[in-house]
């Protein structure tokens, strides 16, 4: 299941770094979406994946019994998942009135600092 | 309030009257249980705010932010100082900053309980995620009318 | 010792205060401070005499944890060093409180010339070559505001940056070989260095740490072809010139050049180097100087003169010749001291910059006219001047040099020549003569203030001079010892008898006055010199600015072409060119292909997921770009779920919703797409975001073949129930174990929110307005 989900790390970051390069901010943006999708991805592909094996404390148990998935990833992604929000939030709203100074969905139109 | 968002559907505006609440308390419900079971501040920050979007939608912003109570902001700053209160009492125990202090309280009814400083802290994440994701969707929503 | 060194910074930081406070009498005030020093250093005179090696070291803690100590030496040179540096500067700082009387910035001044001045007295008494390193900056920087002091005059501004350029760029290079040395000689203190002279002088670095710390000296000391930027720092207020441009700051470099010669010094590539480079400063210097007419810059030109001097001396590396370095040194302090602030009263009150300017003026200055008098003698070296001791131990000491003996001495007789015609220009040509028309007329002898150092200076070249076996017995020789590595025997008089060196002395003082009659056709005749002016260092100062300059702009633009994919472009062929090539040439990365074990739905799943995403990047619809990304999102969370990860799961579906809504809130104001790209670019694009899919999945495999340490998870698993009292373990990692890490994770949400917040709110307010 790793090497699959290695191939789907690879496809989302391809999808992500095409739409990055195109010259539409829409586009973009939509990169940047898939981006951080693809590397929440890798991060908890990396860790180690177990099914149905949730890093769980039994009740009245001090540790889990047997082998759970890795909560450190876990914490690390969850985390990463709503600062992605906010970012992408800032990113959306700085495009946002790049376009409205610019009036083009054109990158190429922002190259200068001056208009 | 301008239409292009807003979606002018009575059975939608009907049940966000009622889902607000109920998606509230069980989000106070998942913050609450989430350091047994999966849930937590970030989660049940998340579903507030969703909440509060879906009202937003269903009528206007107006009555979301009236039924917020609060300004957006000042959940955000609220939610900081409660995080950063959160590690203090370690350093006058000597501590590390943010090393968790636990004080066992037995109640009549609820029976052994334990309290400590990390469900502080978790409530003051409930609360940044709360404001931060509101104070982005409703400047957006208003700078769209 | 600590304090000594380090009061200068600390007076400097409250001297604005005092300087508002004690109005016209700051200047005497603040002299205080380097009078007591040179009490204080002057105290070290018995202890030195009884040290054990000629030496003293002084150790403070400075980082106790690292070992890391400040460690001063006090030997000779060190202590002549810093009773100069202290002497003089007394003398300065009082001179400028009169100088500079009025002058808004005045305050500033006292705070950059008691800083310079505490940064060259750790330069000289430090024993750590890093501290010795940093305070060597200190003189740069302090020296480059000082320059720079009339900050509104552009010339002054340009001057000074050349002078910071040449001087740090030539510390770097100083950097590099100290720190060479201390990786050789295995300890970064001095004073263990200095007894380890043959494992550098036999070490394969040895040529390399040789010319880098020499580019550093070089450079500071207005070593030729470094020496343009000491001229144009003339641009600095007088008092400035007299203490660093003659007495200390250049002298930084010959003093390092001194200590080091111990380790460094004695071979052939040493005394090539030095004895060269000093011969032809020297020349150039004086040459240079007697072309000039303007009073600081003759002083100026015969400041390289005497730095080239001083090299060439430490070059030669006799006996005789550190004696006479030392002495040359001494006696060069004393009269280049007296004359620049002589300089300066014909400029307060006369308001002469140049002596063609000049001339007549010993009625109104009596005073300043004698005290010139004594300190030109010094500097043409006539008896009984101490000018002439160190003259004629330095035809003594070029003489029997072991090697470039004859060129050597024909360059020291021609620029003895030289010396004294500029001798005679700076004592006689304003003074005597018809009066000339001077921009100003002077009412009055100048002041105390301004007159006490050219006084004390100028007749303490006559007193060693007289006694010279006042100073040989003592630090004039430790200074020499020091810098030798062993004792010398010294025999400092002012009468030798007839010999070679007198007979030398003799010619050099009537051919040099012959020249300073004929000074203007001197300098008609070699107006021819321009030219190397268009061509010289200067010019190639310039040029190499320039060119600096215009291959900034070129690289930026080349690099900071303004188009964000390609930057992206650049950034991503290059990782993916270095990851792949690091990966299969640099280890031995064994990808596990294995495809078992994969569930129906999860494949499905995984599907689904790719072609969302095929779908999102090739749709033209924005709306089904979107749909898609959440349908990637979905396909994400149902991974998270399905491989134990419930609360991402829950988290990656509520913020996909958000996420959707707030694009669907922002994008529809964008217009559509419009398919801007052609075909052939899109390809290109396509094979690069493929090749760093590929690169991205193949790192994965070889990542999941490879672990370098164990996991922490175990510990949080162990003890989230125990200590933490949650069974959650991701949310007790959360808000338990990783509290701070959280915290840090929700200010940045908080600002990114607020950023959002701060941007729209603007909005609104341009268009209100």
């Amino acid at each position: 299941m790793e090497t699959l989900m290695a191939f789907t790390v690879g496809g989302l970051f391809a999808a992500a770094i095409y739409m990055m390069l195109r010259r539409s901010i829409v586009k973009l943006v939509i990169g940047l979406v898939l981006l951080s999708n693809a590397a929440n991805l890798l991060l908890f592909t990396q860790a180690g994946l177990l099914r149905g094996a949730p890093p769980l404390v039994p009740e009245g148990a001090m540790q889990p019994t047997g082998v759970v998935a890795d909560p450190l990833a876990q914490a690390l992604i969850l985390t990463a998942i709503v600062i992605g929000f906010g970012v992408l939030a800032f990113a959306v709203v700085l495009i946002h009135r790049a376009y409205e100074v610019v009036q083009a969905d054109d990158m190429d139109q922002m190259k200068d600092t001056d208009t | 309030m301008s239409p292009q968002f807003t979606l002018q559907s009575l059975i939608l505006r009907t049940a966000a009257h009622f889902l607000l609440p109920l998606l509230l308390i069980f989000s106070v419900f998942l913050l609450l249980r989430g350091h047994n079971e999966p849930g937590g501040g970030f989660i049940a920050g998340l579903v507030a705010a969703s909440a509060v979007a879906l009202y937003m939608f269903a009528l206007d912003i107006r009555s979301a932010k009236r039924v917020l109570r609060f300004e957006p902001r000042d959940l955000l700053g609220w939610g900081l100082l409660f995080g950063v209160i959160s590690g203090v009492p370690a350093v006058f125990m000597g501590q590390p900053f943010f090393t968790s202090q636990w004080l066992e309280l037995t109640l009549p009814v609820l029976g052994e309980l334990k309290v400590g400083t990390p469900l502080l802290f978790d409530i003051g994440v409930y609360l940044v995620v709360i404001g931060g994701v509101l104070l982005i969707l409703l400047s957006l929503a208003e700078a769209e009318e | 010792m600590l304090l000594a060194v380090l009061s200068g910074f600390l007076i400097a930081a409250v001297a604005p205060w005092a300087h508002r406070g004690l109005g016209r009498h700051s200047g005497w005030a603040l002299a205080a401070l380097p009078a007591v020093l040179f009490i204080y250093f002057a105290s070290f005179l018995p202890a030195l005499r009884e040290a054990d090696g000629g030496r003293i070291i002084m150790e403070y803690d400075w980082i106790p944890s690292l070992g890391i100590q400040l460690t001063f030496l006090v030997d000779g040179l060190s202590l002549l060093f810093a009773l100069l540096i202290s002497g003089i500067g007394f003398f300065v700082v009082a001179y400028a409180g009169r100088y500079l009387e009025g002058h808004r910035d005045l305050g500033r001044f006292y705070v950059l010339i008691l800083a310079f001045m505490a940064s060259m007295l750790g330069l000289v008494l430090s024993s750590n070559l890093i501290s010795l390193f940093v305070f060597w900056e200190l003189t740069s920087i302090t020296s480059y505001l000082l320059i720079g002091y009339n900050h509104e005059d552009a010339k002054a501004r340009k001057s000074a940056l050349q002078g910071l350029f040449v001087t740090v760029a030539g510390g770097l290079a100083l950097l590099t070989g100290l720190v060479m040395m201390a990786l050789v000689g295995g300890s970064y203190e001095l004073h263990e260095l200095l007894t380890s002279g043959d494992i550098f002088r036999d070490h394969d670095w040895y040529l390399a740490i040789l010319l880098l710390v020499l580019l550093g000296c070089f450079t500071k000391s207005a070593q030729y072809p470094f020496h343009f930027w000491l001229p144009n720092a003339m641009a600095a207020p007088t008092p400035v010139s007299a203490y660093l441009h003659s007495a200390t700051m250049v002298k930084a470099g010959v003093y390092l050049m001194a200590r080091l010669n111990p380790s460094l010094g004695g071979t052939e590539a040493w005394m090539l180097l030095l004895g060269l480079f000093g011969a032809v400063t020297m020349f150039a210097g004086i040459f240079l100087s007697l072309r000039s007419t303007g009073v600081k810059q003759v002083l100026a030109y015969s400041t390289v003169m005497a730095l080239g001097t001083l090299t060439m001396l430490i070059g030669v590396g006799t006996e005789n010749a550190m004696l006479a370095a030392m002495a040359f040194l001494l006696a060069h302090s004393l009269y280049k001291g007296a004359l620049f602030l002589v300089a300066g009263i014909l400029d307060h009150e006369a308001g002469c910059k140049d002596f063609l300017q000049t001339g007549g003026l010993r009625r109104a200055l009596p005073v300043t006219t004698v005290f010139a008098g004594l300190a030109a003698l010094s500097l043409a070296g006539v008896l009984p001047m101490f000018g002439f001791v160190a003259k004629e131990l330095l035809f003594e000491a070029v003489l029997e040099a072991p090697a470039l003996a004859g060129l050597l001495s024909v360059f020291a007789v021609v620029s003895a020549v030289m010396v004294v015609a500029v001798a005679a220009i700076v004592g006689i040509r304003p003074w005597y003569g018809p009066r000339a028309d001077t921009p100003k007329i002077p009412a009055h002898e100048a002041p105390p203030a301004l007159l006490a150092g050219p006084v004390v200076l100028a007749s303490l070249g006559l007193l060693f001079g007289l006694g010279a076996g006042l100073v040989d017995q003592g630090l004039i020789a430790w200074a020499a010892a020091a810098v030798y590595g062993a004792p010398v025997s010294p025999y400092l008089s002012l009468w030798h008898g007839f010999n070679l060196p007198l007979l030398l002395s003799g010619v050099s003082l009537a051919l040099g006055l012959l020249l300073y009659l004929n000074w203007e056709r001197f300098r008609r005749f070699t107006g021819f010199m321009e030219v190397v002016n268009r061509y010289g260092p200067e010019a190639a100062y310039e040029k190499t600015m320039a060119g600096m300059v215009w291959l900034s702009e070129w690289q930026t633009r080349v690099l900071q072409n303004g188009y964000l994919r390609y930057y992206l472009l650049t950034i991503l062929i290059s990782t993916v060119g270095l990851v792949m090539v690091t990966l299969f040439t640099r280890t031995h990365v064994h990808i596990d292909l294995d495809l078992s074990g994969i569930l129906v739905h999860e494949a499905f799943i995984v599907a689904v997921l790719l072609m969302a995403a095929l779908v999102s990047v090739t749709t033209r619809s924005r709306l089904g770009a979107v749909a898609s990304l959440g349908a990637v999102g979905f396909c994400v969370a149902l991974i998270y779920v399905l491989f134990s990860a419930a609360d991402v799961g829950i988290t990656q579906v509520l913020v996909e919703t958000l996420t959707v809504i707030m694009l669907v809130l922002v994008l529809f104001r964008l217009p559509g797409f419009l398919g801007l790209t052609p075909m052939v670019l899109r390809i290109r694009d396509a094979v690069i975001a493929l090749a760093v899919g590929a690169m991205m999945a193949v790192l994965k495999l070889a990542a999941s073949t490879t672990r370098y340490a164990d996991s922490i998870s175990e510990y949080f698993i162990q003890e989230s129930q125990p200590s933490g009292y949650g069974r959650n373990i991701v949310n007790v990692i959360l808000v338990d174990f990783r509290a701070l890490d959280t915290l840090g994770e929700i200010v940045v949400l908080a600002l990114a929110a607020v950023g959002v917040y701060a941007m729209i709110k603007f909005r609104a307010e341009d268009r209100r307005r």
